[in-house]
């Protein structure tokens, strides 16, 4: 019995529209699951008052200060390392072998499992520099693991400046340098910051390599050198261990709006950095 | 003109970051790692089939299996939906539609591991155990949370791949008279096959190296899996789950399935990168 | 920092301290109590947290009980099984009963769960009921006692181990041999799976951790443990706590 054509393609329509609707209903129904026990329970005190009785009551104060930190000495460690890669690779060497080994290795990093980073920051941050447990070895650590995210990123927004920008500014007898601070930098800066944000997203979600580099701490840090417990960490310590289903869907739901605010963030960025070459 | 010359120094070492930095995690990592392997003897090690750190024993093979099933359920759960998304998004919707979607599965990338393990906990778990038997903990909940997990990075990396195909190519398949159908299955698809191979990859790689959700569903017992509904414990959760008090050689022998594990997702790596024949951005 | 079993009750005690003198700063820390004593010869913590003795070649710090833990067995509240005995509890941890038909419960399989190797807990729980037997490679696997209670919680079929001080209504807490695992049969040396929670420094501490410990031994300190749901180390006083596997 011959098929016709026709009545393939429609099952095979059927079939692929029902796949990405079950894949967009399985997302819904995640992202609904945690915020729907979860949000509820978001209160103007859940955010400033620090976790009690190991979590069983109180807020996440002192966790959001903990991923607060340990983005921030992510970002500023991983920022100029990322951008000056990129600028390198672009501006100031054509493609050889050297250039290629670097993305090779850039890309590597990009597929190094979280686990492995949390291993090295463990041996080489916590134990070999003696940073201990603590904001700074977590730090370094996220670091190293956004750093191919932002040289990727920015990467792809400085070679999507056009060459006429660079030949202006040689012409007007810009140096090198010049032209990469004053005229390459600022137009790329939408597409670094996207990076950025992306890398800050990850820090965020992170947990694996932080419960060994940074420890687990409930108390506000007082310093770079204090261990300290992140909102991701606090999420799958309070799960697992049952101490309190609602502090955890309620730390579940606090992670994910962050999330959500660092996307449409990212996301609105992105538009205003497209619609701005556009026009 | 000095101030250009250290500029451009500095800039170039600033750029030899990246790979500095993996020769280092390598260096560390297979420093603690290599000397267990080699007192335990590499066949031992690799191909051992039991894991008893309290009586010297130190073979990974369960957990290689148990890697190697709950990816490969993964795979099986994750490419055809993202293939299929990848060709809805492309094809079969106007472009405001997938532009809608495309945030959507950003957020999806976006969304911590911890979170998708904690939903296979609550819900894929009973549901495993109570309809299909078992502890409920099993490779079947495991490749089931990575299946979605890994679903962002081929819907993304596929649909580029189809997106990049040059029109003509579509066209002309329909101008010889094949149907909408026939023109993805046989004519897209089979263009795009590098890129959507590179993105099954890259999936792999992500799937291979996921901790934290599959501690949390996967129930960790040091056996091989003789079933889906059988609980197992992979590469990376074994080092997640004892590296807290492990001390001695008993450390050393996670660092040494830290090893095992750079080896393999380097080669995943470098098989993507061949693959894909030019570096994806 | 150390034992993840100590952890919870000394991060009460921290909190409880901190309240009383706001200056003081404690950081509580798990990794495990090998880790912890570790931490304590290299001096990266002033206190070890540790649930089991202090090896001999770790005799150089001192070690301090701050109160005794009972480990029990644990199973779900809809199990029919109030009791078990010694060598049913071996034969269903080392993986030979796999069904609870035999030690008199529902024709199903068992769900075994263990704490991971390296553990404190589960050191306790070999040297004091498993003795020479080995706990099955078939047991699921849960990094803490929390997890282990949860998952306990949510299995009708499972069973495991955890310390009585977490025990909730979650979960019922078997007999073992006929005796309960509650204060009066540890006083009494009737219930035998029994360890010390050891706080663990160097030879001359620091006022400060001297000021916390002084604490801890003391009775608001001592009550709090108990609330908690420890034995204080009052209670059990001079004679040591069983350390023989039973029987």
């Amino acid at each position: 019995m011959k098929i016709s054509r026709y009545a393939t393609q429609w099952a095979a329509k059927v079939i692929v529209w029902m796949g990405a609707f079950s894949t967009l209903a399985v997302m819904i129904w995640i992202l609904i699951q945690v915020l729907m026990e979860g949000l509820p329970l978001l209160h103007l005190d859940f955010f400033l008052d620090s976790p009690r009785q190991m979590g069983r009551s109180g807020g996440i104060f002192s966790t959001i200060i903990g991923t607060m930190a340990l983005t921030a000495v992510a970002i500023i460690i991983a920022t100029p390392l990322g951008v000056g890669t990129a600028v390198y690779l672009k501006e100031y060497t054509r493609e050889t072998r050297l250039t290629r080994l670097i993305r090779f290795g850039t890309d590597c990093l990009a597929g190094v499992p979280s686990i492995i980073f949390g291993l090295f920051g463990f041996v080489f941050f916590v134990i070999f520099l003696k940073m201990g447990w603590s904001i700074l070895s977590g730090g370094l650590t996220l670091a190293v693991m956004i750093l191919p995210t932002i040289i990727s990123t920015a990467e792809e927004a400085i070679k999507a400046i056009p060459r006429s920008y660079r030949e202006v500014s040689f012409a007007l007898g810009g140096t090198r340098w010049q032209t990469v601070a004053r005229v390459i930098l600022p137009n790329a800066l939408p597409g670094i910051l996207t990076g950025v944000l992306l890398g800050v997203g990850r820090s965020v979600g992170e947990t694996a390599p932080l419960i060994l580099t940074a420890g687990s701490s409930l108390l506000v840090p007082t310093s770079l050198f204090s261990p300290i417990r992140t909102m991701s960490v606090h999420f799958y310590i309070l799960a697992r261990e049952g101490i309190s289903m609602e502090m955890a869907y309620a730390t579940g739901a606090a992670l994910i709006l962050l999330i959500l605010t660092i996307n449409t963030l990212a996301n609105w960025l992105l538009w205003r950095y497209v619609r701005k070459k556009r026009g | 003109m000095i101030k250009e010359k250290f500029l451009e120094k500095s800039l170039f070492l600033v750029a030899l970051s990246s790979i500095s930095v993996l020769a280092l995690i390598a260096f560390f990592i297979f420093e603690q790692g290599v000397p267990l392997i080699w007192k335990a003897g590499p066949f031992s090690f690799l191909l051992g089939e039991r894991w008893f750190p309290s009586q010297g024993s130190f073979g990974i093979f369960p957990m290689i299996v148990g890697s190697f099933w709950v990816t490969i359920g993964a795979l099986i759960i994750g490419v055809p939906l993202g293939v299929a998304c990848a060709i809805f998004l492309c094809e079969l919707t106007p472009a405001a539609v997938s532009a809608a979607f495309r945030p959507m599965i950003q957020l999806l990338a976006a969304i911590p591991s911890v979170i998708f393990g904690f939903w296979g906990l609550i819900v894929l778990v009973p549901l495993i155990r109570n309809y299909l038997g078992g502890p409920g903990l099993s490779v079947l909940a495991g490749s089931l949370v990575l299946g979605i997990m890994i679903l962002p990075t081929i819907i993304s990396i596929s649909e580029d791949s189809l997106r990049a195909l040059p029109r003509t190519l579509k066209e002309g398949a329909l101008s010889l008279g094949a149907t909408h159908w026939q023109t993805i299955w046989r004519v897209l698809l089979p263009a795009a096959r590098s890129g959507i191979v590179a993105s099954i990859i890259l999936g792999m790689g992500r799937a291979i190296g996921e901790t934290m959700a599959m501690i949390m569903v996967l129930g960790n017992a040091v056996q091989m899996p003789d079933s889906i509904l059988s609980s197992t414990r992979t590469l990376t959760t074994n080092i997640g789950i004892e590296m807290g008090y492990a001390t001695g050689d008993h450390r050393q022998a996670l660092f040494a399935t830290g090893v095992v594990l750079f080896f393999i997702i380097m080669g995943l790596n470098t098989l993507a990168l061949v693959i894909s024949g030019r570096r994806r951005s | 920092m150390g034992s993840t079993s100590v952890q919870p009750f000394a991060e009460s005690l921290a909190e409880e301290y901190m309240v009383h003198y706001p200056q003081e700063k404690i950081y509580v820390q798990g990794g495990g109590s090998s880790a912890g004593i570790h931490a304590v010869r290299s001096e990266a913590a002033q206190i070890g947290m540790s649930s089991r003795p202090l090896m001999p070649e770790e005799k150089d710090l001192i070690a301090i009980p701050i109160a005794y833990d009972a480990i029990t067995v644990i199973v779900h509240p809809s199990n029919p099984l109030d009791n078990l005995g010694t060598e049913q509890i071996r034969r269903i941890f080392s993986g030979q009963m796999k069904n609870w038909g035999p030690a008199g419960g529902r024709n199903h399989a068992i769900t075994l769960v263990t704490r991971e190797e390296g553990s404190g807990t589960r050191e306790a729980f070999q040297h004091l009921i498993m003795g020479k037997t080995e706990i099955s490679l078939g047991a699921l696997v849960q990094d803490s006692n929390g997890a282990i209670r949860q998952l306990v919680a949510d299995d009708p079929h499972a069973i495991g181990y955890i310390s009585l001080g977490l025990v909730t209504d979650q979960v019922k807490a078997l007999k073992i041999d006929g005796v309960e695992a509650n204060v009066e049969n540890i006083k009494e040396r009737r219930y035998k799976i029994v360890r010390p929670f050891l706080f663990v420094f160097k030879a001359s501490p620091e006022r400060q951790v001297k000021n916390f410990l002084d604490y801890i031994l003391s009775p608001p300190g001592q009550n709090l443990l108990v609330q908690e749901g420890l034995v204080s180390v009052t209670t059990i006083s001079a004679t040591p706590p069983g350390g023989a596997p039973s029987k």
